[in-house]
């Protein structure tokens, strides 16, 4: 076999994050021949570095299908990876601290059973404190959903990769993607060790998304954001579930090891050029403000890490599922604008099925990368 | 503590008094800043407050440290003691704690003075209660004159063993044994560089000295240890290792509750990455270090690193690197030309690269052989999350290939310590596993705080615009 022969595949996927993976997985069940370049080493990026938390909660309505259907999959992770992910689906809670909280709580129960879903629920106080004994004694309420939880994010991604590759995917490290040319059937994918050719092409690039966009001269208005992250030592067990808040920042909980993952989606200073990050301190004192006004009793627990992950934002906060409106044979999937993690499993499942030509129930009108009419949008967001 | 400085100095120890000093006199306004209760550094530790009779016990170097001292008080800088630095950006924002309380401060120019850690070498056993490293032995002795009272084994590679060896002896401690474990090789990989080192003044006949005390004194000194191993239940009881003489190997055990090891120092780099600053693999000190220029300068713009904290050189080089970069640093904020700079930097230049001129021979003659470097399976790596060296290597094989990959995996490098312990082990055990170089892999990133902060701490952050 020649070189030229190995570098020519079904589909090629530019990013090796979740996103990238999980498509490459489902595209290598279906029976293809893919290859995914990762310009870093997969997990690199989001993927690698996020929270890990799986929630339906509070989603936005158009994100709810998709959603519902990724928790069908978490639940049974293990079938589809050979490993659980370190799965813990011990549900997650939205604290209201006033009653302006809870009546905005109450709407949202309203809006998700109106649109057919049981998955949130609102609890009182005293089932609150049931579930988190140490939250501070104000709250009132909570919207509440049971099967929801977290994975730990570079365990799954590992999980996604090895699924893949033991399925014939190739993920190339170390493979930045400089140029597309557009073949008869397909793309010609260079990267600085050599072109890869594919049919099909699929954008998974996270925070670079928009540059593979304006390769393929289909400008988005993306922008790149880096959600910052704290843990702490390790404590005692002390909560079971993943705690947020109606009218704050914050997602807080604790992970297998007794360390407690603090985030809030307060963005670092990031810099493109470099492909890094640096913590803003005056926002995590935000971060740890709210964690002392709801769990006093983390006052003297120390912060022994804080990190920032690079990740993709649209407007609307929904992100780009779509085949491409300019270039044939591609497919996008970015902007996951913080809470991509949860929905991977169905990504990939969806892009499988739309690449393979076979669509699924799900709908994707609102994900389409039209529903910005591209040059306004753009002119607008600057 | 909210009055903005233009140049800030973090460590006080040789390189950073020096540099403090040196940056006062020629006008600049400047802070020292270092987490110590009183100024000196390691080696002149505890100096201001020590009793005389302690200060003979170490030795001439405490009378160098006094003038150093001397120097600072005439000079002007402000001096903060108790106050820790956690964190350091590209624009010299400093995040310090100071008696509690946390804040933000931007400055000029910043100079790191923070020194040298001693490399961590994992072996079976060294988690152990009871074995512990030299140099924080040495600072109990210094700082509160505290001994080991069962006697001790001393092992590990170069000359801080004879140092404080005969230390200890002076004070009246047991000394069973120092374990040198450098092998014989090396003195052949350190005969070049011979010739260069008689130049280079004092230290080798020092170690002369030093040994010929200590055997006085009836301490066997073993050379070329290898199969270093702690036992014990929940304390060290024994030590365990093989000597190579001249007439071959031969198995030793000997009952001890205490074992101080020592494995040379590396530089404390953390600040530096924090700041997004470039390290570079050193193949002759077997570890990471910052990249600098002459002056100090790192790949951040405004952000220097003197002494030990830049390269080992020890505590005279440390004060011309210091005095070096406060030369660059008052030229950069136009206090003096950069003819003057050049000018004034002359002397110092050349004692240090006199000063320097022993380090090939010391970096080759207590070389870690590679049985040290890279542990087998069953050794834990990383202390903080209990890491192994076969998890590790598991870890390669699984196609996580470079140290960063292994710390997202396994933790490894995500404690308390944020890697100090296993940083270069890790770099070692990968490129071992993947047969490629150490230089090949890229340093663990840091995550601020470098130091833990309290949520509390964290959320009465002071900002210097407030
Ligand atoms: C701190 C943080 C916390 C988060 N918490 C959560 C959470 O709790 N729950 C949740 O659901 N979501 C969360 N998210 C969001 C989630 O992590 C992301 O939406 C998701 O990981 C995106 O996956 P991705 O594969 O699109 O992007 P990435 O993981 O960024 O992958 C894209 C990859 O493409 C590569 N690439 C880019 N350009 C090129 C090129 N030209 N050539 C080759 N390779 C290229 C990049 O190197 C990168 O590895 C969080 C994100 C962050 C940053
Ligand atoms: C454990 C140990 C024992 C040693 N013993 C000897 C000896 O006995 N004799 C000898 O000749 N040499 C000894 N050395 C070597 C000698 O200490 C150095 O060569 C010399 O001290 C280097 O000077 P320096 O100014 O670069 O750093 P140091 O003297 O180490 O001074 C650095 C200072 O910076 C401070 N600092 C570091 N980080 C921070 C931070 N984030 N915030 C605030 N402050 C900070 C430290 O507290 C310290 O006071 C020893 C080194 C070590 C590590």
């Amino acid at each position: 076999m020649t070189n030229a022969t190995a570098k020519i595949f079904d589909t090629v996927i530019v990013g090796g994050g979740l996103m990238g993976s999980s498509t490459a997985l489902q595209l290598a069940l279906a029976g293809q021949r893919v290859v995914v370049l990762e310009k870093d080493h997969p997990g690199r990026h989001a993927s690698g570095s996020n929270a890990g938390g799986l929630r339906r909660l509070n989603r936005h309505p158009a994100e709810i299908p998709l959603a519902v259907a990724a928790a069908e999959m978490w639940r049974n992770i293990a079938a589809l990876v050979d490993s659980d992910c370190d799965v813990k689906l011990c549900g997650q809670v939205r604290v209201a601290e006033s009653t302006a909280d809870l009546e905005m709580l109450q709407k949202r129960v309203a809006l998700v059973r109106s649109l057919g879903y049981e998955h949130e629920q609102l609890i009182d106080r005293d089932q609150l404190y049931r579930l988190v004994p140490t939250l501070a004694p104000h709250c009132l309420g909570a919207l509440y959903a049971a099967g929801d939880g977290f994975a730990r994010p570079y365990h799954t991604l590992t999980a996604f990769r090895r699924k893949a590759e033991s399925l014939g995917v190739v993920f190339h490290s170390g493979h930045r993607v400089q140029a597309l040319e557009q073949l008869a059937a397909g793309w010609r994918v260079v990267t600085e060790h050599g072109g890869f050719t594919g049919r099909t092409l699929v954008n998974a690039a996270g925070a670079w998304a928009d540059r593979i966009c304006a390769l393929l001269d289909e400008p988005v208005p993306m922008t790149v954001g880096a959600p910052m992250m704290m843990v702490t030592e390790r404590l005692p067990h002390f909560l079971d579930l993943v705690v947020g808040a109606a009218s704050r920042m914050l997602s807080f909980k604790q992970m297998q090891n007794g360390t407690v993952l603090i985030g809030g989606a307060h963005l670092a200073a990031h810099d493109m050029a470099h492909e890094t990050t640096a913590i803003d301190f005056t926002k995590l004192r935000e971060s740890a403000r709210t964690v002392r006004a709801l769990f006093p009793h983390m006052k003297s627990v120390r912060i022994v890490r804080a990190w920032a992950g690079l990740e993709a934002f649209m407007p609307d906060r929904l992100p780009v599922i779509s085949e491409s409106a300019r270039a044939p044979g591609v497919f996008h999937a970015f902007g996951f604008s913080a809470h991509g993690f949860q929905l991977a499993p169905i990504i990939g499942r969806i892009l499988a099925e739309h690449i393979t030509g076979r669509p699924g129930p799900l709908r994707l009108e609102a994900f389409r990368i039209e529903r910005f009419n591209t040059t306004n949008a753009i002119a607008e967001s600057q | 503590m909210s009055k903005s400085a233009r140049l800030a100095v973090i460590g006080a120890g040789p390189a950073g008094l020096s540099a403090a000093t040196l940056a006062a006199e020629l006008g600049l306004d400047v802070v020292l800043i270092d987490e110590q209760a009183s100024p000196g550094g390691q080696i002149y530790r505890a100096l201001a407050e020590a009793p005389a009779k302690r200060i003979d016990l170490l030795g001439d170097d405490y009378r160098r440290g006094r003038a150093l001292l001397r120097a600072l008080h005439t000079s002007g800088a402000e001096y903060w003691p108790d106050t820790s630095v956690w964190s350091l950006d590209q624009n010299r924002t400093l995040g310090i704690l100071r008696a509690g309380r946390a804040a933000m401060l931007q400055f000029e120019q910043v100079i790191i003075a923070g020194g040298a850690m001693e490399r961590p070498v994992p072996f079976p056993g060294w988690t152990l209660p009871g074995v512990m490293n030299l140099g924080a032995a040495q600072i109990l002795l210094k700082s509160a004159g505290v001994v080991p009272a069962g006697g001790t084994v001393i092992a590990g590679v170069g000359p801080l063993l004879l140092l404080v060896a005969r230390q200890y002896l002076r004070a009246g401690v047991a000394v069973k044994a120092v374990l040198e474990i450098s092998p014989r090789s090396n003195m052949l990989r350190a005969a070049p560089h011979l010739l260069r080192a008689t130049a280079g003044g004092s230290y080798l006949r020092r170690g002369v000295k030093y040994t010929a005390d200590i055997m006085r004194a009836g301490v066997p000194i073993h050379y070329g240890v290898s199969r270093l191993r702690a036992h014990g239940d929940r304390h060290i009881e024994s030590v365990e290792f093989a000597s190579h003489g001249w007439r071959g190997r031969c198995d030793r055990m000997l009952a001890t509750d205490s074992l101080l090891v020592h494995f040379g120092v590396t530089p404390r780099t953390s600040l530096v990455c924090a700041a997004g600053g470039r390290l570079a693999w050193d193949t002759s000190l077997q570890c990471w270090r910052t990249q600098v220029d002459q002056w100090g300068n790192t790949s951040v713009d405004g952000i220097a690193v003197a002494g030990d904290a830049a390269g080992i050189g020890g505590a005279i080089s440390a004060e011309h690197s210091g005095r070096l970069a406060a030369l660059a640093a008052a030229s950069s904020l136009g206090h003096i030309t950069a003819a003057e700079r050049d000018r004034l930097s002359h002397a110092d230049i050349a004692w240090r690269r006199k000063d320097l001129r022993i380090r090939p021979f010391l970096n080759a003659l207590y070389r870690i052989p590679p049985e040290f470097l890279v542990p087998d399976d069953a050794t834990i790596v990383c202390r903080c999350e209990e890491i192994t060296a076969g998890q590790i290597r598991a870890a390669v094989r699984e196609g996580h290939t470079d140290p960063n990959q292994v710390k997202f995996l396994l933790r490894c490098g995500m404690g308390p310590c944020q890697g100090r312990q296993c940083a270069s082990s890790v770099a070692h055990i990968v490129s071992a596993t993947r047969q490629i170089p150490a230089a090949a892999c890229a340093p663990f990133r840091v995550r601020p705080p470098i130091s833990p902060l309290s949520i509390e701490q964290l959320a009465e952050l002071s900002m210097a615009d407030e």
